[in-house]
Order: structure tokens, then sequence, then C-alpha cells
């Protein structure tokens, strides 16, 4: 066989963004020999780009916050898609790991009386959100990051894992790659393997997430023959930047809002008031005054609609724009600078301030910014069990954004960092298990990695052929204009039709220079996962004719009860063909059901 | 519309040189911009780091126009136009390939840093108390977002190779006074500081604060705080008498809780010399 590198652990960790630290913490302190993969160097995970905060019921804001508010909310925001069993063991437990981290070093910003601050955020009904500024997910993954070194997880970075292998019993055994500095190839034996590979954004050409977000992590379960869930759900932020071009997409985080921003026109409206949806009319504030009041008084005044969950805000920005009342650079305008003092706007939000003012040359004390929607999350991925993250396939967990259900069809702001931890831990400990319980070592067929190496190598070896940049290129333009936040069926056909030949490009790719550090290649031994999900995303988006959440179709505009109670299920079988199976969602227990029909505030 | 000109170095550990590639300038373009368009036209091969995009990661430290910098937060029209813009890994660190260096020093010297060690809760339900003014300090020094270039640029470590055996380095440091300012924490590293992390070895010429691309007061807030304490643990009669007497090498946790507010150092244009401190050597 090819020369290469080998590794043998117990416990293999692919991502070390915050769930896959967690999960490698949580393993390690079990005494396994533990070892994290990630494709850039440790502490620069996507985790780091979270601003707002994580949601936690801990109550030291309001009193009246409690897990199972955190739990009606989580679910009402995801359209009751949501796994209600995730969804409830993320709210109970979500306050423990925030109070983890601060014994591992954390320093979160405080109340008055010294505990926790809690900022707001939309869908959330109290102020809910442990923070640190606006830089939150930088704290949470430098304390994770700090923690994992100082027990003694070995960590492998710069290293771009291909594939998953399974042995003959079907237990996945292997992870095969290459390190991106010097190009050579490494597999990594193991007896479980954690799945945090974070997300898929990289396919659209407007997006939050950086060049790592290209569901490496989906695909590579899928390959391996995981159940993948509602994979059409695809959040878009409705605030990113907008101009420069350059900078378009990168994030702007709620925390504008939950601190006082609002969203006006450019007729000056503040036009969410205009799209305050039934299903949250009973908790949103109908005029202005009532909405500022809010701020101040949660009790006994609605909250703003500019705090309406994501995907609501994301349409209606999407709307005004459309209806000719957009900003000149085509996003509508998000206004803290008229509503709050500049001391204040630079305190609470000094990382928005310094990205404003470096990249565009814009003073968010002074005039509105210009934002519009941007890719920012999957809420599909693979298919996991609640309690454990075990996927279909065993010896296969995952967690965090590479993981489906949580979020429903629409995930809250603020409870992703707290769905890393959560989620993490379980899976880190679920892993462990597994991996106790698993006799013998795990073995590989030297075939099947010698397959891995030559595709992986494939265009280096073509003389001629596109480069994976112009593929790339025109995958995000398919994506964005195709499957992007408003779908029709006939636009959704094309995408397909467009993926089918962007496989064949992509298959006869030619990639130039060496294998050390050479970007191009990495492009390319990425984009197989890209076109994977871009594909999942197409399919399930074609099958779910209703709108809801962050699926948006304008042939069928509303939600359709039947799909309430659905998840859609897809698979790629070893001939690498996609099915795709709707199946019924558990159903919620009576007591939690309960929490449904009390008051509605 | 007008072009520009990026001069970036191209090579491997066996050596390089600057190629010059012309692109068409676009409004409102970083660096990382320019270097992506780069990739996707002339040199796909073209090796940089990055990932945010928004000065938040720390991956895209690079050395333009000869100064240290974030490519994807350095504007285009910022830099003199009409001029070649040169773009040359961090010098302080082995070369990879083109932009991209080992930096694995820092995560060497990181491991050495003893964690944080908390004291006893202070409520029943096991969680703390810490007041706002008590973490800020902290909070400075958990700004950081790990770009190294306070590494690169300082002169201990830039012309020294053999004092990277000895010499934590300015990211380092600031995590030692995080860590030192921590309202919870018991640990004490003084001797550390002195003896094995090289602290003696910086004489406060403030390029590291100059270069932080998240404005951290480096040299005034940590590194001469930090010689402060160790001069004030290694040096002080009263204290080493304290210490024979009473046979501690630790401070107690109610003494490390008073200690948090941490010194603040003066923050005027003081020369280097001016802000000295009794004990510090010079490197070199």
């Amino acid at each position: 066989m090819s020369d290469h590198e080998s590794h043998d652990f117990d416990v293999i960790v692919i991502g070390a963004g915050g769930a896959g630290l967690r999960a490698a913490i949580e393993a390690k302190e079990r005494g396994l020999r533990t070892a994290l993969v990630c494709k850039s160097l440790l502490g620069k995970a996507h985790t780091v780009m979270a601003e707002g905060g994580a949601a936690a019921a801990m109550g030291n804001v309001w009193s009246e916050d409690n897990w199972q508010v955190h739990f009606r909310d989580t679910m009402r925001g995801g359209k009751m898609l949501n796994n209600w069993r995730m969804a409830q063991l993320h709210a109970q437990e979500a306050p423990e790991r925030i109070y983890e981290l601060e014994r591992w070093g954390a320093l979160f910003d405080r109340t008055a009386d010294g505990r926790i601050l809690q900022r707001d955020f939309g869908g959330h009904r109290y102020a809910r959100l442990a923070h640190v500024g606006d830089r939150t997910g930088l704290e949470l993954i430098r304390t994770l990051q700090q923690r994992a070194v100082a027990i003694g997880i070995e960590v492998f970075m710069e290293c771009k894992v291909l594939r998953l292998l399974k042995d003959a019993d079907g237990r996945v055994s292997a992870a095969v790659g290459y390190w991106r500095p010097s190009g050579e190839f490494v597999i990594f034996t193991a007896k479980a393997f954690v799945l945090a590979t974070g997300s898929i954004g990289k396919s659209w050409q407007y997006t939050s997430n950086s060049w790592e977000s290209t569901g490496d992590g989906h695909a590579m379960a899928a390959w391996a023959g995981a159940d993948m869930i509602d994979m059409e759900f695809v959040q878009f932020h409705p605030t990113g930047m907008v101009w420069p071009l350059s900078v378009r997409g990168i994030l702007v985080t709620e925390g504008v809002r939950g601190d006082g921003g609002v969203l006006r026109n450019s007729e000056g409206k503040r036009f969410m008031f205009d799209y305050i949806p039934p299903m949250f009319a009973a908790e949103t504030a109908d005029s202005e005054e009532e909405g500022d009041r809010w701020y101040e008084d949660h009790l006994n005044n609605r909250r703003p609609p500019e705090l309406l969950p994501r995907d609501e805000v994301a349409r209606s920005i999407n709307s005004e724009v459309k209806g000719g009342r957009g900003s000149p650079h085509g996003g509508v305008f998000l206004d803290i600078a008229s509503r709050r003092s500049p001391e204040y706007i630079r305190r609470r939000l000094p990382s928005m301030y310094h990205q404003f003012k470096e990249l565009a040359g814009v003073d968010i004390t002074a005039v509105p910014m210009e934002v519009g929607p941007t890719c920012h999350y999957a809420m599909g991925g693979i298919r996991v069990d609640a309690d454990t993250e075990a996927t279909t396939v065993p010896g296969l967990f995952a967690a965090g954004e590479v993981s489906g259900g949580m979020h429903g069809a629409n995930r809250l702001g603020g409870n992703s960092l707290s769905d890393l931890l959560v989620f993490g831990r379980r899976a880190g400990t679920a892993a462990a298990d597994f991996a106790e319980g698993r006799r013998g070592s795990p073995t590989v067929s030297d075939s099947e990695v010698e397959a891995v190496f030559a595709e992986a190598t494939a265009p280096l070896e073509r003389t001629d052929g596109e480069s994976p940049y112009d593929i790339q290129h025109d995958l995000q333009e398919t994506m964005q204009q195709l499957v992007g936040i408003i779908r029709t069926e006939s636009e959704l056909a094309s995408a397909l039709g467009e993926l089918d030949k962007l496989d064949e490009r992509s298959a006869a790719m030619a990639v130039s220079g060496p294998r050390t550090y050479n970007p191009g290649w990495n492009l390319a031994t990425d984009l197989p996962a890209m076109l994977t999900v871009s594909r999942l995303t197409t399919k399930g988006a074609i099958a779910r004719r209703e709108s809801r959440g962050g699926h948006t179709r304008d042939d069928y505009p509303s939600p359709d009860p039947e799909f309430e109670t659905l998840n859609l299920v897809q698979r790629v079988r070893p001939d690498g063909e996609f099915t795709l199976d709707p199946e019924p969602i558990p159903p919620m227990p009576a007591e939690l059901r309960a929490l449904f029909e009390e008051d509605t505030h | 519309m007008a072009d520009v000109t990026m001069t970036v170095w191209r090579g491997d550990p066996s050596g390089g040189a600057f190629s010059d590639y012309v692109m068409p300038s676009v409004e409102g373009e970083v660096v990382l911009d320019v270097l992506h368009r780069i990739q996707a036209g002339p040199a796909p091969d073209l090796a940089c780091r990055w990932n945010c995009k928004a000065g938040k990661c720390g991956s895209c430290s690079a050395e333009i126009n000869g100064r240290p910098a974030l490519m994807c937060m350095t504007r285009m029209d910022e830099l003199p136009a009409g001029e070649p813009v040169v773009v040359a890994p961090m010098r302080t660190f082995p070369v990879i390939r083109d932009l991209v260096t080992d930096v694995s020093f820092n995560y060497t010297m990181a491991r050495q840093v003893p964690p944080l060690a908390p004291r006893a809760a202070d409520a029943p339900d096991g969680t703390f108390r810490m007041m706002q003014v008590d973490v800020t300090r902290g909070q400075e020094f958990r700004k950081c977002i790990e770009c190294f270039m306070c590494q690169d640029v300082c002169h201990v470590i830039r012309d020294h190779e053999e004092n990277k055996e000895r010499f934590a380095g300015p990211r380092m440091f600031i995590r030692y006074m995080e860590l030192e300012s921590h309202p919870l924490d018991t640990n004490d590293r003084r001797e550390l500081l002195r003896q094995r992390m090289g602290l003696g070895m910086c004489n406060i010429t403030k390029c590291c604060t100059e270069v932080c691309p998240e404005h951290i007061k480096i040299t005034d807030n940590a590194i001469i705080p930090l010689k402060e304490r160790v001069v004030d643990a290694s040096y002080d009669p009263v204290a080493w008498l304290g210490r024979k007497i009473l046979r501690r090498t630790k401070r107690s946790a109610a003494e490390a809780a008073a200690d948090a507010p941490a010194v603040v150092a003066p923050t005027s244009a003081d020369g280097p010399t001016a802000t000295a401190t009794p004990g510090v050597t010079a490197a070199s």
C-alpha cells in the first residue's frame, strides 16, 4: 500500500469547534485515548465567529425563566419540527454547561450582583444569552481549547479527513485524510468516532461561513450510510453585511437588535410591524412605543417584532428589498445609532463597531448599518439519537451543527453555542461508552484505503481540466440563485440539473502545483462533499411542499399540518443513488405538550 | 479600472522569491480578497491561511509592506496608491509554503501554561460571584485572537531562534497576566515566568502592543505588571522573610482574590526606559 502515517486511538473527534472540543474533553476525562483532528489550526474553527451569546435558562436577569420556557421557545422557533427530546435535554442542561465553562476560566459579562449577565435575543422570551460583549464564540472556543490542552488531548491540526471506512461488521473503524502542510496521507483508526464538522454554508455565494464549512461531516456520514434528516432547512441570518461586496455575507450579530437596534426601510419605516405572523402575534408588540418599553419591562410589554425568530425577519427583509424599499446596496437599514449612546454601543458591541469601521468605513454609533440575509446555519443534518448522539451507523456519533433535529425548521439565535456544549458532552460520553464496549482492534480494507488515496490525488494527475475554483464559483451561484431563501419547484429542478453537470465537471477537474499546502488541491478535495450536501439540500427542498422555518416555497407559501409531523430522511446508497423517505417524528409526551397549551403570553 | 500589483513571496523551506501579480482593482477590497482572486486565477496553489475574513480568528497574519497585519482587515485603499503591495510571510516562524508559516512554537508554549485552579465556589449551588470591575482586565486579554503577530514582531525571538527555548512571548505573557488577575485563580506562576518563560528578556519596546489588531495594551497592562509581580515575589526582602518563616510557596485563595485588581502601569507615552522596572535585564 502507498506510504502513509497511521495513528490509533479509542476515540477520534473530527472537528475542533465547540462541539468537537467538548466531546473530546468528555472522552479524555473518562480516561480514554482521545484525539482531535481539525482542518485548520486549533482555535480557528467557526465557533470563533459566534457573537451574541449562549442561551441557557439560568434566570440571572429574569428569575421567571426556567427550562420549560426555554424549551417552549425553542420548539416554537423551530416550528415544532424539532426533536422534542433534544430540545428538552438542551434546555435542561445548558445552564450547567455554562457554569462549567466558568470553572474552566471563561469570563462572562456580569450582573450587578456578580452573576453571569444574560442578554435578549430573537425568539427568547427572557434575556437568556450568557455573553462576553459580542465575542462570545471566541470566549467559548478559547476556554474549551485551553481546557483540552490542560488535560492533554492530542490535537492533529490542519488535517483534512476525506472518508470514513467501516469494518466487515459495518462499524466505523477509520478516518482517512491528509496533512494540509505536507500533503501526505494519514489514517486514524479508533473504536468510536465523533463528527463535529460544523456547517455547509460555503456552497452558497453569500454566507457568514468560512472556507471550512464545506459539509465534510454531513457528506462523510451520508457516504458511510447514515440517515440524514431535514436537509432542506438552511438558515439565512437576517443581518449580514451587504457592502462592500467583498465582505457581503459577514455576520452582524442579532445582539444589535437585542440591545435596541431596529430595522428600517428606505422610507424610514420600522417595517417589521407589517410582518408579524399569527403564531407570534400574541407575544409581539403592535406599536413602536410598546416595543421600546419592553427593553426595560418584559413583564408588562410585548417584544418588538425585530426580535421575531430569524426566519421571519430574513423573509421580511427579502420582501422589502424586492418591493423596492431597500437600502442603496440592496439591504435594509439596521439602526442602533439613533437609539443608544455611542458609549453603550461601543461597550456592548465592540466587534461590530470595529468590523464596520474597518471594513466598510461606517461608524455604527453615528449612522445605520446596511444589512441583508446571509447563509448562516444548517438545521438539518445527521440523524442522531437524542440522548447519545449516536448516528444510524455503529461507532459513529455526531454533535453540533452537523447533526440534525435539535433546531427543527429554524434555530433560535444563542441556541447554537449551548447546543455545542450540551450535545458535545453527550456525544463524548456515548462515544467513550461505545469504545469501551467494542471488542478487537478496528480493521480496514487496504483496497478501500487505496481507493480514497486515488480519488484524492486524481485532480493532481490530470494535466488539463477545469480549475476547482471555477466549479466552486458556479456551485455557489447555483445554490444562491436556485436554492436560496425563497424557493420554487421549477428552480429547484433546474438546480438538480446544474448539480449533475457540476458533478461531471468536478470528475474531470485538474489541479497544478505540489501537494504541500496547496489550496487549489485542498478545494478539489472539498468539492465532493460540497456537491453532496447541495444535492441533499435541493432534494429535501423539492420534497417538502410547504413553507416552514428556514424553508420557504413560493409555490407552497403556507405551512402544511401534514408536514409538521414528518422528517424527510435521505440516504446515499452504496451505488451512489440518493433516496428520500418521509418518516413520522416521535410524538411529544403529554407533560411537554401541555406547555404549549398554557398561556401564550 | 486601475490595476494593482501584488508582490507576493512564493517559496518553501528551501528558498523562494517575490512574484508579481497584476490584478484589476475592485472597490472596497482587502488584501485577502485580492489574494483569493489570484488563487482563482493565475496561481491556484498560492498558499495562505484564512478563516473568518472578519478579523476574529487571527489566521491570515502576514507582513504587508513590511508590517505585520491581518490580510482580511487591511483595505487596499488604505495602502499607498500606485505602488506594489508587498506581501510576505511572518518572518519569526519557519516557512511551510508561500505565506503559510509553522506557528507550532506558540502551541508548544501554550501547553506549558499552568491552567486556572479555581477557588471554592461562592454559592451553595456551586456558582461564583465576580464583579464586572474584577473581570474587565482579564477580558481585555481574552480578546486575543491568536494571530501571533505580537510574537512575530518581538525582537527577542524574531532575530534569535535560540531564544525560543526559553521565551514564552507577548501572546503568552497576556495569558499569564489574565490568569494572574483572574478572580478565581489560586495558582502562582511567578517563578515559572522568571526562570523558564523569559519574562526578564522583554525590554518593553512595545512593538507587540503596536501591532495588536485587538488593541490589547500588552506591554502596559500585562508585561509590566507581570514584571512587577515577579520582582515582588523574588526580590522583596519582606516577602522573602515571610516565605521563609511561613514556608509558603503558594498564595492562599484569599490573597489571590485580594490581589485581583491588576496594577495599571502608566499609559502615557513614556519611553521604554521611563517605565523600566528594577531587576529587568535587556535581552539584546
